[in-house]
Formats: C-alpha cells, structure tokens, sequence
C-alpha cells in the first residue's frame, strides 16, 4: 500500500512546499534589514516600527489599508450575517415559485465572477445610484453583495440537517412560531451562523477585485489595493509587513472563532467541542 | 403574535417576511448593476463630455457602439486578447488537472492524523490573500530574487516579469491550484471505494481500475472543480498585471480594466463586460448540461 502511494506523496509534499514555501519567504523578507526584498541584509524590524517614515507603524499610506481592510471585513460582517440568515430560513421553509426564483438569485453571485459584478456596480454606482460615492461606502455594498450568497448557502445546509423538529417540539411546549425561531432554531444555527462570519471575515479581506473598481483613491486602499498599486513602483520590505499583517489578521480571525465555538460546545454538550469546531468553521471534515 | 395555531397566510407572512431584506438587497444591488450594464452598453454616449448615458428602455436601445466592439472581438485587435485569455485558461486548468488530481486523490486515501494534517495545509492558501501570494512571486522573480538565482545556477537565465507566457500561466496556476484540489478531494473522498476494489477482485489491474472506474466515478468532481476555476480565470488581470505588466500578455479583464479605470470609456468597458458574462454563461450551461446528462447515466 505505502509503496504504491510513494510517488503521488512525493508529488503531494512538493506541492505543498511550492504552494506555502513562497508566502514564507515573503513574511521572512518583511524582517529584512536592508531596503532589498530579494536579498537578505540581516534581521531587523525596521518594516514594521523602525524606520520613522517608511515602516508600517509610521507610513500612514500603510496603515490606513490596513484599517480599511479590517472596517470593511467587520462591516461586511455586520450587515451580511443578519442579512443572510434570514434569507436562508426564510428560503428554507417558504416554498413558493417567488421563493425558488430568489433562490436562483441568490445562487447567481456565486457564479458570476468578480470582475463582472465589480464593473456592473462600478458603472450603477457612477450612473444610477449617484448618491452612493465611491469608496469606502460602495465596497461595503460590493463586499456584502458577493457574500451574502455565502451565507445563505451554509446556513441552509445546517437547516436541512437539522430538520424541523426541534422547533415543533418548540410549538408543541406552547411557543410561537416568531419563539421558536428565537429561542431553538437561532441558538442551534451557532456553528452555521460563526462559520458565515468567518467566510464574509475571510473573503472580505481577501478580495481585491471589487475593493479595487470601487475605491476612490488612496484614502479608501485596502491592504490587496496597496499591494497591487506599489509592487509596481519601487517598494520596500514593509509591502511585505503589510502583507504579513493580514495574514496575521485572518488567522488570528479563524483561531478567535474556533476558540468561541468550542467554548460555546462546551458549554451546550459538556463534551470537548474543539473538533467539531474546527469542522464547523472550515466546513470540512478534517 | 400569533398563537400556536398560526394560518397558512400567516405563516407565509412570516417567512416572506424573513426573506425579504436579503431578496431586496440583491434585487437592488445584483439584478439592477446586471441590467445597467447592458443598459450603458445599449445606450448613447453623451456628445459633449463623451460621457455614457445609459437608457434604460429596452425598445430604444441601439447597437451600433457595442456592434464595434464585438467586430474588434470578432475580427480586430481584441480578436487576439480573448484567444489569448482563452488558451491562458485552457492551458492553466488543464495543468490544474493534473497536478492537482493526483495530490487528490493521494489525500483523499489516507486517514487519521496524516489526513488531517494534510488538509490542514491545503487549506492555508485559502487564508492568505491571492495578492500577498503574488507578491512573494514577484518577490522571488525579480532578476535578483531567489528564484531568478537559482535557475541562472542551472542555466536557464531569462526575465520572468516581463511579457512572459510562461510566468502567467505559472502565476494563474499558482493562485488558482488550491481551490480545484479540495473540491477534486471531496468528490473522491465521497467516491465508493469498494467498487474500486470490486473491480481489482474481477481481474482488472490497477491502472484499468483508474481507468475504467476511478476515472469516471470522479468525472462530475473534475468538471465541477474546472468550472469552479475557470470562470474567475476568464476575469482575471492583477495575474498578468504583477507578474508581466506587458499588452503582450494582456487578458479580457485586462481590457476591461482599462476600459473602465485606466481610461474612461464606459460603454467599451460595459460592452466587453457583456461579451464575458456570456462567454461564462456558455461555460455554464455546458457544465449543468453535462451535470445533468451524468445523472441520468448514474440513475
């Protein structure tokens, strides 16, 4: 058996090396001493705080990416989650021809790519909803756009495990229906409802596309905006402090979630939820 | 509040009601974009600031702007940007595939912690962003960056960064690899082995096995997991943009791009838009088509 699996492990391990080993280099280079991105000159945290203008503390450009990014990705939050649960509870039990044609729209986000979605609202924004300016305000609407589809279809997968009885079992004991959904369906979606947070956290964060057609200039960059337009000019290692500090972000994101779902297991089951935690937030079974 | 026994009308209030923030949030912020799109691409073009102006009555629609742009698709100059683009995709999935099947299938056979461990590494790609996973490649390909260095030692010396076919279909396959390998994944960890196996017990050797069953039980997987990476291909331009900065390699999104941001020809822009969604469309349609035609096979 192992024998057989040697040459594709070979293969597996590589692509791991080549697929993770870049991104490393580039977190190592952001300690760089020296102003090259290509050559190490020693460490030092010059990128991050030294350097009085240049380094990611100092160099306003920088952190104020940095700080679009994280309003966006908690704004983003904010307003698709709410959003985008009840879409899926209320997709999941109306059945109606109304119902399957907005759930057909809420499947068309999914398959549209970015760059089609960020012209269409780059040009309504600039023609239809003038009121709305670009910037800040328009990539939030393009953040919770794309990823309100997201949310419903993981928390639709929860309502068809879960089924219908614990909130009959709910309406039996003399609860209403808007009772039942409060107090036994919303408590139930906790897993469903962190793992939304973290699809909008993460892929809000992540996207550049939208970000990019929808900012105003360098006050609305976010961290993939900055990457994008200074790579191109000469840059220094705090592109890459910059970079690594998003990073940090998302997977300080995914371990705080991780860590509030097994407490919240605990809590409910009395059993270690720390698997079924990870499960719930990466949505595989790992 | 209703009680217990609600009616029907009011249970259908209720969840109508749930529903209708998040339906009139894309109604207003989906379908309405996706109908201005064709409404500037259909509309004039204001004569004094060459500005577009969209119209939003269908039946007063004209053709001629947007005909120009699909000549120069058809026949002109953006004739070798979406050949170009197309083949980019083509290539980059289809060394997608086979890279990406076998780390797959290898995965989706092992257990316990080496699984685990495993996935858990597939999955870390998916939390950094494509752009910082593009910059550590610019990084490395510089003329003096390690990469550059260490294919001069074996002597292969050239520059990466600019115009090069290669280093895009590189950077596409780099960025794009680790979202078909999970979805290859899950299509074979869900596969029924014990057919596999039941075919091995009949006689067949291992390869005819992979050929015969293996191959085509995953064959949904593989389309799903193409689609899934081709249609944000097809829209693509910060790939080619970092890693070759080059009109030789330039995409559609390229030229979209441009159209858009780079200089302000909206009606252009919103035209070659068009012209992608419903090159996608197609990609789409020949997915759910051969979707459906596999579930007839299988039932």
């Amino acid at each position: 058996m192992t024998g057989r699996f040697r040459g594709l492990a070979f293969v597996t391990w590589a692509y791991l090396i080549w697929s993770l080993v870049p991104v490393a280099i580039a977190i190592v280079f952001s300690f760089n001493d020296g102003r090259s991105r290509t050559v190490w000159q020693g460490f030092s945290l010059r990128w991050w705080i030294g350097d009085s203008e240049q380094s990611l503390l100092n160099d306003p450009s920088l952190h104020t990416a940095l700080a679009n990014s994280l309003l966006l990705a908690v704004g983003s939050i904010v307003i698709t989650v709410p959003l985008g649960v009840l879409l899926a509870i209320g997709l999941d039990r109306w059945r109606s021809r109304t119902s399957s044609a907005v759930g057909w729209m809420n499947s068309l986000p999914l398959v549209t790519p970015e760059i089609v979605t960020g012209a269409a609202l780059l040009i309504t924004f600039t023609t239809l909803y003038t009121s709305i300016p670009l910037g800040r305000p328009a990539q939030l609407i393009g953040h919770v756009t794309f990823s309100l589809s997201f949310v419903v279809v993981t928390v639709r997968a929860r309502l068809v495990a879960l089924g219908t009885s614990y909130e009959e079992a709910a309406r039996d004991l003399g609860a209403t229906r808007r009772q039942a959904i409060r107090l036994v369906l919303l408590p139930l979606l906790t897993p469903a409802i962190v793992a939304g947070c973290v699809i909008v956290f993460a892929s809000s964060i992540d996207n550049f596309v939208i970000s990019s057609f929808l900012s105003a200039g360098s006050s609305s960059e976010t961290v993939p905006v900055k990457i994008y337009s200074a790579v191109r000019a000469s840059s220094s290692p705090a592109l890459n402090a910059l970079a690594t500090a998003l990073v940090v972000v998302s997977f300080a994101a995914l371990i705080l979630s991780i860590v509030l779902l097994t407490r919240w297991q605990r809590r409910r089951t009395g059993s270690a939820g720390f698997h079924s935690a990870v499960n719930d937030v990466t949505q595989m079974d790992l | 509040m209703s009680g217990p026994s609600s009616s029907p009308a009011d249970r259908r209030r209720l969840w109508s009601g749930l529903a209708l923030p998040g339906s009139l949030w894309l109604a207003v912020f989906f379908l309405v974009p996706a109908y201005t799109i064709a409404c500037v691409a259909f509309g004039r073009v204001d004569p004094v600031f060459r500005d577009a102006v969209p119209v939003w009555n269908p039946l007063q629609w004209q053709f001629d702007d947007a005909g120009e742009v699909m000549s120069s698709v058809i026949s002109g100059p953006l004739r070798g940007v979406l050949l170009r683009t197309t083949a980019y995709v083509i290539v980059a999935v289809a060394v997608c595939l086979v890279a990406g099947y076998p780390i797959a299938y290898y995965v989706a056979r092992q257990t316990g912690t080496r699984r685990t461990v495993l996935l858990g590494l597939m999955v870390i790609p998916f939390w950094v962003s494509l752009l910082m996973r593009l910059l550590s490649w610019v990084n490395l390909l510089e003329p003096d960056g390690l990469a550059s260095r260490a294919l001069r030692i074996v002597g292969i010396d050239r520059q990466w960064l600019n115009g090069s076919h290669i280093t895009v279909v590189f950077g596409l396959v780099y960025g794009y690899l680790p979202f078909l390998i999970l979805p290859l994944y899950a299509a074979l960890d869900r596969l029924d082995w014990r057919l596999v196996e039941a075919a091995r017990d009949l006689g067949a050797t291992t390869t005819q096995a992979f050929r015969w069953v293996t191959l085509p039980l995953s064959r949904a997987g593989i389309a799903a997991g193409s689609v899934l990476i081709a249609l944000p291909m097809f829209g693509d331009y910060y790939t080619t943009d970092l890693l070759s900065r080059s009109p030789r390699t330039a995409m559609m999104g390229t030229q979209i791009d441009f159209f858009l941001n780079g200089s302000s020809q909206k009606q252009k822009g919103a035209t070659l838009v068009l012209v992608l969604a419903v090159l996608l469309a197609l990609v789409m349609t020949w997915y759910l088509v051969s979707l459906a035609r596999t579930r007839r096979e299988q039932s």
